[in-house]
Formats: C-alpha cells, structure tokens, sequence
C-alpha cells in the first residue's frame, strides 16, 4: 500500500495516499474542482488550467488534475485567486468559442456551457475572437461534424484518437492563435484513416465533435402513410438509453424503449439482437467451416485466426491499417446489416410488403454503423438495406420531442417476425459479448453439450481488460467434428482499437496461437460506443455492463440456436448456414484503404 | 540611488579554448562529488533566463538511480534580441563539448545532444567537425561520451526545456506538465541535464580558473559574469561579458546613444525598464535586498526618444501570440487578447480602462499559464502599459 501524507484543503486536514492528484484528493473529501481538458478515460494534458489551485506559499497556481500531493501541502481551492484566475480563464474560452448555444447540437450537455452557468459568466468583456478567425465546419462524413468554432482545444479528442483507439485521425496542427485540431492535410473526416468511432464526440466536452444526426428524416419517414418504417435496436441501446432520460447509469430499460418506439409511430418494433443470433449461426459455421479447412484440409486459403466482423469502427481500421490481412475477417456482415438486408427481403415477403416502401431505422449506440449502412455494398436487398440509423442520443432527442414521459412507460415486448432474441443477442453489446455467444453454439454444435461453465457464463472473456484470453478444450466431439478431439480452441476479445492493435501485431509478428478474435472498436465494447450517452467512464461501462449480464441471465433463451425465429428463418427462407441465400444476403467483402 | 558597482568587462567567455583537452582529462577524472561542490560554491545560475543554481541541477540528476542519463545543451536561442550563443558555439565549441562531456561524467550520463536553433543550421557543419575531434580525443584518453546535434525547426517554444525534450522525442514542441522535472524525467523520460549554451561556456571557466575567480565577479545572489547582446538604438551592438549587479544606469551611459528612453532587460519575455528607473535598477537575479533587480538571458533593447512603445509592444505581442504553442488557455486566448485589446485602445474601440482589464488578465496568465512563455507575457505587458500608458491611449 503506497504511504499516505497529510495535506489540508480549504483548511480541512486530510490524509492521501502519496502519488494522488490534487484534483482527486479534493474528491474524496467532496471538493469539487471544475475541470475541461481532464477525462477519467485519458491521460492527464493539464491545458486548459479551469481546475487551477492555490498552494499556500507559491506565487503561481497549479493545475490539480496534474499536480500530485506533497506531504504539508496547504491547498486552496476557491480563494479569491483562484475565483478570479478561473473566471478569466472561463470568460478567456468562451472568447474563442462560437458560443451560439440555442443552435447547438449539445446545448444542454456542455460542459463549457455548464462552468458558464456556474460561474455566472454574464458579460462579454474581452473581444469576440470567432469572426476573426475562419473557422469551417467539416460535415463530410456520414457519422462525425467536426465544427472548429466550438473546439476549445483540450485535445480529449486528440488523446482518445491516440489513446483509447490508436487511430491518430485528428492531431494538434499548427500553433499560437492558429492551433487547430486537424486531420492529415486538414482532408475532410470521410477522406482520412478516421473509424467513425465517435469515441471523440464521447469525449467531446462541447459541440465541436457531434454525429450527423438523421432525427429530421426519420421524422419525415415515420409521417409519411404510405411507407412502411421498421426500427431495430441495438443491444447495448436498451442499457444506455435511459441516463439520457432520467434513469442512473446501466438501467435496463427496454421494455420502455419499446414503448417509446411504438409511440413514436414506427410500424415496427423489432430487435437486432434477433439477427445477433443469426450472425452467431453464420459466424460459428464459418468458424467451423475454417477450422476444418485449417486442420483437416491444411488449405493455405483458409486463413486462422479468424476475425469477427460486427464492429463498422473495427472493419475501417483494418482495411486502412492491416489491409493484408482482410481475409482474416469473417465473412459475416454486422448484425445490423444483415438485419436490413432482411427486413427489405424475408420481412418483406413474408409480411407481404413492397420492399420499395420500407423503410429501415436502427438505433445504434455507434457512429460507424452510420457509415457502414452507407457503404455502397449493403445493397443486396436491391434497396438500400439500412435507411437511416440513429444513436443512443439521438432517440432519446426523438423520445423529449414526442412528449413522451419515459419514465412512466409500461413495458412493452418487440413486435414478432425479427424481434425474438436471446440472452446471446443482448451480449453482444458487451464486450466479449459475440465471442461467449459464439462459444455457447459452436460447443454445443460440435459436442453436443452445453459449454462446461457455471449458468452459461463465459467469464474469462467478461469484463473490462483490453486483451482477453480464453482456451477451451474440446472432448469427445461428435463424430461429425472428430477432427477437433482434444484442440485447445484458443479464443481472445480485444476493445478498443488500441487493443485490437496489440492483438494485430502480434499476429504479424507470427505469435498469435490465437484461432478466433473478437474486435470491438470501442472501450468496453457497444455499451461504450460512440453513440451512447455522455459522458463515458470506465465506472459508467461497468455499470452498462452489469446490466447487458443481467439482462441475458434473465433471458428464458440463452443459446442463439435455441432462437425460434432463427430457426424458423432457415426452415422457411436461408435454408442453414452459409447456404448461398446466406451468402448472397448476410455475407459482404472488404476493400483495402489507404494508411492516413 | 547612487549605483554600487561600476559596469565591468570581463574576458572569460570568449578566451581562448586551446587548453580544453588538459581541462577534460583533468576533470573527469576528479570525484563527481567535488566538482558538484566547486560548481555550488560557484554560485553559478543558469544563463538562459531561469538562473537555477546549476551545480544543484548537476547534483539532482547525479542522485538519480539509472543507467541511461543524458545532458542537453540548450542552443535553441530564440529569445528576441539574443545571440550571444551563436557566438559561442561558433568562437568557443569546445568550451561547450568539455563541459556537456564532464556533466556527463558528474551525472553518469554516455550521451548528450545539442538542440541547435533551425535558424543556427549553418553552424552545424562546424560544430560537427568540433563534435568529431573531441569523440576523437575522448577515444583517446579512453572516455566514452557521444555528443550529437539535434536540429530544432523554429519554434520559439522549443526552447522550453520540455518542450525541448518533446521536440527531441518526434512529438510536438509543447511543455510538460511539472512536476516531474528533467533532473527525474527528461528526455525519454530519463534524468536529464539541460542546460544553456552560456552556462556550460561558465562551467568551463570554473574547471579552468577554480570557483573563487567566478564567485568574487558579480553582486550577492548573482555571481560571475554574463553576455550581453546589445542592440536596439545603440552606437555599439554587439556581444559583451559584463560583470552581473551593474546599474542600469551605468549600461545605458556606456551603450546608449544619450536619448535612451527606455531597455528592454531579457528580451520580449523580460522587462521594460523607463528612464527614470535607470538609477534604482540593477541587472541580475532576484533576490537583492534593494532596488530592482532584474534577471536576462542577455538581452538588451535600448530604445531612445524615436520609438512608440506602443509598436514595440505591438511587435512583442504578435511574436507571443504566434509562438504560443496554442495548448493551454490563458497563454493562447491572453495572447490574442492583449493584442486585439491594444489595438482596440488604440482605435478607440475600447476606452482606456480596458488596458486595466487586460492588465489584470496578464496576472491571470502569470498565475495559471502551463508554462513560462505564458507566465511571462505578462512581464513586457504590464511594464509597458504602466509606464507608457499615454503612448497606448493617444
């Protein structure tokens, strides 16, 4: 246990642990220090200097999210030099910042705005920097708007792009009154090595990193009698959802979500965890499918590991960054995509609708999968296959625009026909999520037995380390699958792409053993996606995460094969598996990008 | 106030280096321990401006448990209105490769690098015929200490020490949080010592003549001498060792053209001292028990009855908010603001009690400001404004 000293602050003495921060020493004696450029999930950068303290005894102030404690120290945070030091540093941002609140994105989610409010910043002193400058809004990609009058330079975007994701899209260029926050050559976001994550805009402290949102047009949609307009939901929607509309942090909310959705006038309310399960039946053959090839045929084709290929933000970043390695990546389009390309088909048909006059909604909690439905291949129900999609937020925006009091919803189930899932569905929205669910079918496809751990939970691939591993070994298969008697099957599950990263290079490196990844492109997987509620935190995750577990144990159903609906599809429509209607619907190819 | 000391010229810098490979030999092979204590009861403080003791920065880093440590000679002089380590480094290279390579035995460091100014490139073919037949020699006397030349690329900020270490690193020139400090942490993390290209230059008289020669030059707290880059309206520009803790007024009566109107002590980040200051200010570092005392890293601007200080700081102020790196707030968006606010005075767009304003917010900078360059703004601000306020104004 690290030595503890004796501080004071605000004159109340106290006792941390040596090594702790200012800023969280005043924590956990409940003093609040306002801060910007600090995030729980990111390095410390000590730029924006709002959380300044004053040590008894020096001239200058400190940043507290950057200055450790010191035994004795006598620490100030709300004396009349720091009052007055942080006000001017207030009035100082909002000098540069187009503060145009009532026509922002994130009015009433800033935290430039709230310190405004707080500190009671009424009048406009110093001079308007923002018609000086020639600030452009960049809204080119089908996810992210980044508008440069709203940046206030904290660089938690620089550091999440860096830190969390590896990615590098947005740097710091330029300096002095020109520091911006750029891409490469300042190209737009859609023409530069940028995921679509939207891990930037989760760490966004104002509206200068917002998704392109679509609200108006499935307004629109949703008006319009002669359209059919069907929704599908995430599965980590359901565990976010509600901190957007008063519920604490992980509240599991989806029977209201489903209410919610019916009283918005979609025509139908159905469940991507249903074509979760599906994407399981398709990923787990093809799993088996490969390793047979592998270890049976030895096909040098056949390439091990295989990659999930659920996560849009994950799918970008391996076409830029490892587009050798392509042929590692499933088959399998997302469980989003697969669902649309059905909803425009099987759905269709079977509801005896024309394809031309659906239109298909998803609420994602992610940015990417906004570029993903946009992709020119997701196509292949002869219509585009996913319409519009929608984040956590913005269905929460739809939900405050409709009048409806959430809170006082009554549950309602999802709409049959697409809208029955299971426990294995709902986990995709954690990570490690797909590679449980996947390993609950495929050992039981080829044992015939239930997976040997306590209640179905997989717990070496839960919770929250970036790099997991797992290794189950196979006994007495099937005689079908004799050929896997005694394979260890070695598993792992990477979020957050700077994981994903490290998993990446260990393959090229020739050390990976591995025979089956998960990537997840953000922190935590879905429930931490770019599209979620802000703000984000590892405490935030857990707690989503927790409920994603709670809601599969609660699941009559917990195995993607047990799904009626699957099964149904593949008696009446897919055939199995990988059969050619699968292939041509539910199975997509990938195109190398250029590494910047 | 009558002054103390009478303006003395010194000749240390500038003598000649041909004893430099006797004065290596002899030193590394001194304990670490003694030569840490000649540099203490030197005195000596670093030359670029900050003038911490350097012999308590070399003893800091000698403390520190590891095996890789470097010493960085800081040749990023970008300073406005200094150029005396040009001079240095093209006059006397060895005195700086002795003393980075005696560092290095002090702290137990193989390496050491020089971050040379982008604007000094056409020293570096020079120096680097200087670097090969000092490793040369060091083979010689079988010394193993490697010193390479880091080119800068014109970021003023990069002579901030860990700005400095960031630039060396391939990252962008921005200052580090502090603590931890380059004698725990420098550059790539290791203990560092970075010093000024002048203060190693003085490290070499200090081996070469003893500490008692050094310590008995200057006043009480600032001891030894220093080099003077005069410029500005002076019938003599030039480079000048001066004994530390003269009077102001004895500079401008030796430098001035008899219609000096005010200095500009160290530079844009340093101080502007009016006429009738003169008398009660001395030039060296704080701490002297009366008057004004105002540390430099050298650099004097003398500016007689023709200049309008409101240009001179309209000149300062555009170079800061240019060489700001951008990253934190007060040092950015103040630099904007006192330029845009002086302009504005000027134009009669804001009445002249904004200049107070704008003075308080200087504070703010010198409080909260992440890193020097911020802090200091507020130095030539506030130091113009009070003292020239009619020339804002009108």
């Amino acid at each position: 246990m690290a030595k503890k000293i004796k501080i004071t602050i605000n004159e109340l003495a106290v006792e941390v642990e040596q090594g702790t921060s200012i800023l969280d020493a005043a924590g956990q004696t409940g003093v609040i220090i306002p801060t910007l450029c600090y995030h729980k999930d990111l390095c410390v950068a000590g730029n924006c200097r709002v959380c300044v303290v004053e040590i008894v005894g020096q001239k200058r102030l400190s940043a507290a999210c950057a200055t450790p404690c010191e035994e004795g120290m006598d620490i100030l945070t709300n004396s009349f030099k720091v009052r007055n030091s942080r006000k001017h540093i207030i009035e100082l941002l909002l000098s540069e910042h187009n503060a145009d609140c009532t026509r922002c994105y994130k009015n009433g989610n800033c935290e430039l705005q709230k310190l405004a409010s707080d500190y009671k910043i009424m009048t406009q002193d110093f001079i308007r920097l923002v018609p000086l400058k020639n600030y452009t809004i960049d809204q080119f990609s089908p996810s992210i708007i980044k508008d440069d009058s709203k940046c206030i330079r904290c660089q938690r975007c620089v550091r999440t792009c860096e830190e969390l994701q590896g990615v590098n899209a947005l740097t710091v260029a330029y300096k002095g009154d020109r520091m911006k926050i750029a891409t490469f050559f300042e190209k737009p976001m859609n023409d530069v090595i940028c995921t679509n994550c939207g891990q930037c805009i989760n760490h966004c402290p104002t509206g200068a990193l917002v998704e392109k949102n679509y609200i108006e047009e499935v307004w629109d949609a949703i008006a319009d009698k002669g359209l059919h307009v069907v929704v599908q939901t995430a599965p980590a929607v359901r565990v976010g959802l509600g901190e957007e509309l008063g519920f604490e942090y992980g509240a599991r909310v989806t029977g209201k979500m489903v209410a919610a959705l019916k009283r918005l006038g979609f025509d139908a309310v159905l469940d991507t965890d249903f074509s979760a399960d599906l994407t399981i039946m398709e990923e787990g053959t093809e799993l088996l499918t490969r390793l047979k090839g592998a270890l049976v045929s030895h096909d040098p084709e056949v390439k091990l590991p295989m990659a999930t290929s659920c996560s849009p933000g994950w799918i970008k970043y391996i076409e830029h960054m490892y587009p050798e390695y392509l042929n590692h990546l499933s088959t399998c389009k997302s469980p989003q995509q697969m669902f649309g390309a059905l909803a425009k088909t099987y759905y269709a048909k079977t509801r005896n609708l024309d394809p031309a006059k659906i239109v298909s909604v998803s609420i994602m909690p992610c940015t990417a999968k906004k570029f993903e439905s946009s992709r020119p291949e997701m196509h292949d129900s002869g219509y585009r296959d996913v319409d519009y999609v929608l984040t956590t937020r913005e269905l929460a925006i739809m939900i405050k625009q409709a009048g409806i009091d959430f809170m006082k919803l009554d549950d309602l189930p999802f709409d049959q026909l697409m809208g029955e899932s299971t426990g294995a569905g709902v986990i995709f929205g954690a990570t490690g999520g797909v590679m449980e669910a996947a390993l609950r079918t495929v050992y039981e496809i080829v044992t015939g037995r239930e997976v040997p751990f306590e209640h179905l939970n997989i717990t070496p691939v839960r919770g929250m380390d970036g790099v997991k591993e797992a290794t189950i070994r196979i006994e007495s298969p099937l005689e079908e699958w004799a050929f896997l008697d005694g394979v260890d099957l070695k598993c792992a599950v990477a979020h957050g792409l700077i994981n994903a990263k490290k998993v990446m290079d260990s393959i090229l490196s020739g050390k990976s053993i591995y025979h089956f990844i998960e990537f997840m492109a953000c922190p935590g997987g879905c429930l931490g996606g770019g599209g979620q509620p802000i703000p984000t935190s590892p405490e935030i995750r857990r707690k989503r995460a927790e409920a994603i577990y709670a809601e599969d144990e609660g699941m009559k159903l917990r195995k993607s094969h047990l799904n009626p609906e699957v099964i149904r599809i593949y008696a009446d429509f897919l055939d199995k598996p990988m059969s050619e209607k699968s292939h041509h619907l539910l199975h997509t190819k990938y195109a190398p990008r250029e590494r910047f | 106030m009558a002054s103390i000391y009478q303006l003395k010229r010194v000749d240390f810098i500038f003598k000649d280096e041909k004893d430099w490979k006797m004065i290596l030999k002899n030193n590394i092979n001194r304990p670490a321990q003694e030569l840490i204590n000649e540099l203490i009861s030197s005195e000596l403080k670093g030359r670029g401006g900050a003038g911490f003791p350097t012999g308590l920065k070399w003893k800091l880093t000698a403390e520190i448990d590891d095996l890789t440590k470097y010493v960085i000679c800081n040749a990023d002089e970008g300073e406005p209105g200094t150029f005396k380590d040009r001079e240095i480094l093209s006059k006397v290279p060895f005195k700086v490769l002795t003393s980075m390579a005696v560092c290095g035995h002090v702290i137990g460091s193989k390496e050491g690098y020089i971050y040379l100014r982008g604007e000094y490139f056409f020293l570096q073919p020079e120096l680097n015929k200087a670097i090969a037949e000092f490793e040369q020699y060091c083979k010689e006397i079988d010394f193993d200490f490697k010193i390479r030349i880091f080119m800068g690329s014109g970021a003023y900020i990069c002579g901030e020490e860990t700005a400095l270490f960031e630039s060396m690193e391939g990252k962008r020139g921005e200052p580090r949080n502090k603590p931890p400090f380059p004698s725990t942490f420098g550059y790539m993390g290791k203990p560092t010592v970075i010093n000024n290209v002048e203060t190693l230059a003085h490290t070499y008289t200090i081996f070469e003549y003893g500490a008692k020669r050094f310590y008995d030059l200057g006043v009480q707290y600032s001891r030894g001498s220093k080099l003077f880059s005069v410029s500005g309206d002076t019938p003599k520009p030039g480079i000048y060792e001066l004994e530390l803790g003269m009077s102001l007024a004895d500079f401008v009566e030796e430098f001035g053209d008899g219609d000096t109107k005010a200095v500009q002590v160290g530079g844009a980040s340093g101080f502007l001292v009016p006429r009738k200051r003169f008398g009660e200010t001395t030039i060296g570092f704080q701490g002297k028990l009366t008057g004004i005392s105002l540390p430099t890293g050298g650099s004097m601007m003398l500016f007689n009855s023709s200049r309008s200080m409101y240009n001179v700081l309209d000149n300062y102020l555009e170079f800061f908010r240019e060489e700001s790196c951008g990253q934190c707030t007060p040092c950015r968006v103040g630099c904007q603001q006192l330029l845009n606010g002086i302009k504005a005075v000027k134009r009669g767009e804001k009445n002249a009690l904004y200049l107070d304003k704008l003075l308080r917010l200087t504070e703010t900078m010198q409080y909260t400001a992440k890193c020097g360059l911020g802090q200091s703004v507020a130095n030539s601000f506030s130091s113009i404004v009070e003292n020239f306020r009619e020339e804002m104004i009108y």
